[in-house]
Parts: C-alpha cells; sequence; structure tokens
C-alpha cells in the first residue's frame, strides 16, 4: 500500500468517528470523506462499507450515481464542460471532444500528472456565452477546439515562466 | 387459506387471495412477458414493465407482477392499452440490444426471443433509432461471459447474489443511458469470489451472462408451480 492510501485510510477512519453505523449516514459520509480528501478512492469505499456493513459495491453503486462524487483525484487545474441546453446546441460536445483529445483523458477523469481534471457540468447560468467551460471556476466563452489549445498553452507558459523563476 | 375467483382472458380461474396476479395467470398457462421479477422474492421491483395487464373497472393498466387477486376480478391481458405500454417498454430495451441470436450463446434459453413473438414486435426494431452501447465483453470468469451490451438490467442477478447467496458482490452502478450491472470498481468478474460462482448465470434471462460452453443449466424463468389437489 502507498504512503498516500494508508493516509486516506486515516482521515477516512478519523471522519467515521463522527457517524453511527446506519446506512441512511452513507451520503453524508461520502461528502464529508470527498471533502477531505478531493475525490473518493478505492481504499476509503472499503473503508466506508465495512463501517456501515453494506456490500462494497453498493458504495460504488452510490457514488457513481451521483455527479457530485469523484472517483479521481482533483487535478491542479479543473476543467468543466458545460453541457446545459444552449451550450449542448452551440456546440459543447465539440468542446468536450477537443479537451478529451488534448488532456488524452475522458470525462471524469485526471491526467497521469494530475495537473489536469476533467468533468462536465449541466449548465452554468451564462449560456450567451455559449459553448461555455469554466476554467479553474471562470467561465470561459466561445470554447472551439482552438480556443482549448490556447488555454493549455497559457498554462504551460505559466507552468515555463515558474519554472524560469524558481531557477 | 382464502380462496378467490377470478377469470383472465376469459377463462375462470380459482387463486389463493392476494396472490400476484402474474404468478397466477402463469400457474395457469397464460403467459405474461416478465423480466424482473423473481418468485421466491418478496416484491417486485416492477422495473421491467413489460407485464402490464388491464383490469375491468381500472381506467389504467396495471403491472400484473404488482396486481393482487381478489374475488370477482377481470384480467384482460390483451388489450390494447396495456400492449402498446408492454410494446413500448420492450422496443426500448431491444433499441440498445445488439440483436445477433445466431452467435448468441444463450439462444436457447433467450426470453427475449419468447417476449417479442408474444407482443408480435420484431427483434431488430425499425421505429425506433437503434443505440448501441458500445461497452467491452467481460470474458475473464473461465465459467461465463459477461456482455453487458445485451444486458436489460433486470436485475435478477443483482437479487440472486445478494438474497440467495447472501453475496453480493455485483450490484447496478453509474447513472442513466450507462447504467450496467457492476462489481466493485467496474473489476472484471474473475476476481475471488466471482470466479467460483456463477448462480447469477442461470437466471439470466438475456445473452447478458452465458455460459462459455453455451450448455450450463439456465433456470426456466419464473416456472409455473404445479397445482396441489386441494
Ligand atoms: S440475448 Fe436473446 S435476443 Fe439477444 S442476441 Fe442473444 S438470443 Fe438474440
Ligand atoms: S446481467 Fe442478465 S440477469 Fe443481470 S440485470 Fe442484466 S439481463 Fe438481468
Ligand atoms: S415483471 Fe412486472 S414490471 Fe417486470
Amino acid at each position: 500500500m502507498t504512503k498516500e492510501q494508508v493516509n486516506h485510510i486515516q482521515e477516512t477512519r478519523r471522519i467515521l468517528k463522527q457517524f453511527s453505523r446506519k446506512r441512511g449516514n452513507l451520503i453524508p459520509i461520502l461528502q464529508e470523506v470527498q471533502g477531505k480528501l478531493g475525490y473518493l478512492p478505492r481504499e476509503a469505499m472499503l473503508v466506508i462499507a465495512g463501517f456501515l456493513g453494506i456490500p462494497a459495491i453498493d458504495v460504488y453503486g452510490v457514488v457513481t450515481f451521483y455527479n457530485q462524487f469523484r472517483l479521481n483525484p482533483p487535478g491542479k487545474h479543473s476543467i468543466r464542460v458545460c453541457l446545459g441546453t444552449a451550450c449542448h446546441m452551440k456546440g459543447g460536445y465539440i468542446a468536450l471532444d477537443a479537451w478529451k483529445r488534448r488532456l488524452d483523458i475522458d470525462s471524469g477523469e485526471t491526467t497521469p500528472d494530475r495537473e489536469f481534471d476533467l468533468d462536465t457540468v449541466a449548465c452554468v447560468g451564462c449560456c450567451t456565452m455559449a459553448p461555455v467551460t469554466v476554467v479553474d471556476d471562470k467561465p470561459q466563452a466561445q470554447v472551439e477546439p482552438t480556443k482549448v489549445d490556447g488555454i493549455l498553452l497559457s498554462f504551460e507558459l505559466e507552468k515555463e515562466k515558474a519554472s524560469k523563476e524558481n531557477l | 387459506m382464502k380462496t378467490v375467483s377470478l377469470t383472465i382472458d376469459g377463462k375462470e380461474i380459482r387463486a389463493k387471495e392476494g396472490e400476484k396476479v402474474l404468478w397466477v395467470a402463469l400457474d395457469n398457462g397464460i403467459y405474461i412477458p416478465n423480466l424482473c421479477v423473481i418468485r421466491e422474492a418478496l416484491q417486485s421491483p416492477a422495473a421491467c414493465r413489460l407485464c402490464f395487464v388491464e383490469v375491468e373497472g381500472k381506467d389504467k393498466p396495471v403491472t400484473a407482477c404488482t396486481e393482487p387477486v381478489i374475488e370477482g376480478m377481470v384480467v384482460n391481458t390483451q388489450g390494447p392499452q396495456a400492449l402498446r405500454l408492454a410494446r413500448t417498454a420492450f422496443e426500448l430495451l431491444m433499441a440498445s440490444h445488439p440483436v445477433e441470436c445466431a452467435h448468441c450463446l444463450s439462444r436457447d434459453s433467450c426470453e427475449l426471443l419468447k417476449i417479442a413473438p408474444h407482443l408480435k414486435v420484431r427483434l431488430k426494431i425499425k421505429r425506433l433509432r437503434g443505440l448501441p452501447r458500445g461497452l467491452p465483453i467481460d470474458s475473464s470468469s473461465p465459467l461465463f461471459i459477461y456482455d453487458p451490451n445485451k444486458c436489460v438490467l433486470c436485475g435478477r442477478c443483482v437479487w440472486v447474489c445478494r438474497e440467495r447467496l447472501g453475496i453480493g458482490d455485483i450490484s447496478f452502478a453509474h447513472r442513466g443511458f450507462q447504467r450496467v450491472v457492476a462489481t466493485f470498481g467496474d473489476e472484471p468478474m474473475a476476481r475471488a469470489r466471482c470466479s467460483a460462482c456463477d448462480e447469477c448465470v442461470t437466471v439470466c434471462p438475456s445473452g447478458a451472462l452465458c455460459f462459455k460452453d453455451g450448455k450450463g443449466p439456465k433456470e426456466e424463468l419464473n416456472r409455473p408451480v404445479e397445482k396441489s389437489k386441494s
């Protein structure tokens, strides 16, 4: 087991101390654990299932049902592609495909270097800017594939600059 | 035990009060399509929506797997409203089902092959656009194959694993069109507990779970119970 996994288990056990072993506590527990760890790793789900005395697949079923739960660690930058009605009509899926291709991950996943995580949202409330992608909490307007390249490039430049300054 | 008399499709029948219409019909040789219910279960999830029947005095069709029989009940399994609902439910199921019966290991036991002619619906749906799921087939188990593309989400395997065997290793996961029967973490079925067990395969009504040799025992779906002579 990696150090990170051991740490996840300890944190999960600590959080479980505030809860009784009632099945109805499953969702509040998952929310607390994700709030602390940023996502719901396998080892945490197994500890939770054991605590509540339910099959692990029941925890997994709930985690994969609700959009708010994540199975992958958050990246340094979060990419949220809007697929609300307006963005859907204006090519939200084209934007999503562009992100998937450039980052080489699927929606709901994180790049192996943990720089970016990708997910979809349903309407962020600025439909006039469609198709929108929320990048690190900032909505970006009219996200066409070239804009995806632009945004990724600016992150790269930032990173280069930062590493130069650190020299 | 109190018995009641009722008619199903004009046939006069005596049955235990409170027994579900579906079981009474099947035991009396009247077929009603059904996928999601298991006889030994206390309750039907009423999820497949294939067992609709019409009952005199009710303005809407009801699901036979949840409707208890009462004295004087008049049931019609062939009512146009009920059949329309059942047909649409079946068409929706089949719209994402890869129909390849010639190569399917389950073709001898497949319940879908029985339901289609009964509802007078073709297996290859014309009315709806096909929407294949494109999921990978899991053949990790030495005994059986799990093809989620052919799964009708009836939940029989889930029930058997959890309630009959008390294991609870598979269940529904993900949401909407992505919903599938899965193991924890979507791992291959050959993991520890599933590798030695194949009970779920015997109750699967479609080709989603089938034995690799195509021969293993498949339970006849909700077999009629012999009537005791009393
Ligand atoms: S599951 Fe049934 S309907 Fe589907 S391909 Fe196999 S035999 Fe045909
Ligand atoms: S795998 Fe078979 S038994 Fe299980 S839900 Fe799918 S169709 Fe039903
Ligand atoms: S058998 Fe009645 S709804 Fe499935």
